[in-house]
């Protein structure tokens, strides 16, 4: 509520604001909300930001070959840890933001995220039965980035691109020789976590 | 001792009004639509234009994303579902209840008239010769 000072019927009346300009301001308020409905994201930047780290240290852990069985137990037990921290600090975000994930984009994200999170999964078993530990960085790669594509397509848009850098990555991984797959997934949870945690953390609410 | 304006929004008061006016006399203005002054009210607005671009928001998002009160969002969404511009379905999260919105057919249609009427607007003062 204004002053009461300002409320004074002494106070000279202001000339009338010309209507374009108040067009203008609606315009301007119309595309300003939209921006921040469609925008926020429940993506984590700061998660993503620790995952990066921990991946990084996974990379270090794992070693240089996927037929090896510490690579396998060090990038598994990463993505334990991951999958935690990402819970964890989605939620705080949401907290944070006064917002549900329940509902709107945050269920949105979560839904996309969780199908190719289970195929993997699943993939992952099958693949291990057979022995064909070879594909499983670029798999797991592509995949994650599939997730984060689908469920990042109605997010901001820093979100669908680190998905599709995922899926650069793992195509890559998919075609080229070990250790280059081993590399690319160092690169990829760990490198791609962190420049894009930072880069939603800072422009997105955290 | 003059009562003081609780009105929250004098956004579609007498100075729009006579702009209005003063463009009622342009051949351009002829072309203008009638105001909805349903959502040119800026609360009202504020909710179409969000609901608009995120599909479904529930009451605490609407209230967080236009920093309003609770009170506020309650009563301008009402009007705005009466007008079934808006969809509200009522639910519980557990033992909380959750109250949702979804911008309707008719609401999207309208905010649609209402840009198109702002456009006009401009193009209106734009295509006006300088004095």
């Amino acid at each position: 509520m204004r002053p009461l000072n300002q409320l004074r019927p002494s106070d000279p009346p202001k000339a009338p604001e010309p209507i374009h300009a108040r067009a203008m301001d609606n315009l301007r308020f119309i595309r300003e909300t939209m921006e921040r409905a469609g925008s926020f994201t429940a993506v984590p930047g700061w998660g993503g930001f620790l995952i990066g780290i921990t991946a990084v240290g996974a990379a270090a852990l794992a070693g240089p070959s996927v037929q090896a069985a510490r690579w396998r137990m060090a990038w598994l037990t990463e993505a334990v840890l991951a999958v935690t921290l990402g819970v964890l600090t989605t939620r705080r975000k949401a907290k944070l933001a006064s917002i549900s994930l329940a509902s709107g984009p945050g269920r949105r994200f979560l839904m996309s995220l969780v199908a190719p999170l289970v195929s993997g999964a699943l993939l992952t078993v099958a693949l291990s039965r057979n022995g064909s530990y070879e594909t499983l960085p670029g798999l797991w790669l592509l995949l994650y980035g599939t997730g984060i594509v689908t469920g990042g397509a109605f997010s901001v848009r820093v979100v669908p691109i680190m998905g599709l850098c995922f899926i650069a990555l793992g195509a890559a991984a998919l075609i080229l020789p070990s250790p280059a797959a081993e590399l690319f997934m160092g690169l990829g949870f760990g490198g791609l976590h962190i420049i894009f945690g930072l880069i939603i953390a800072r422009k997105y609410g955290g | 001792m003059a009562k003081p304006n609780t009105r929250q929004n004098p956004a579609p008061g007498r100075a729009q009004r006579s702009s209005v006016r003063q463009l009622q006399g342009l051949k351009a203005a002829e072309r203008i639509p009638e105001l909805d002054s349903l959502i040119h009210e800026r609360m009202r607005l504020g909710i179409v234009s969000a609901l608009a671009a995120a599909d479904s928001l529930t009451f605490n998002e609407l209230k967080d994303l236009l920093k309003t009160t609770d009170g506020n969002v309650s009563v301008h969404a009402r009007k705005l579902e009466e007008a079934d511009y808006v969809h509200c379905t009522k639910s519980f999260d557990g033992r909380i209840p959750r109250t949702e919105y979804r911008l309707t057919a008719v609401g999207r249609q309208a905010l649609q008239r209402y840009l198109d009427h702002m456009e006009a607007l401009v193009s209106a003062a734009r295509a006006r010769p300088e004095k």
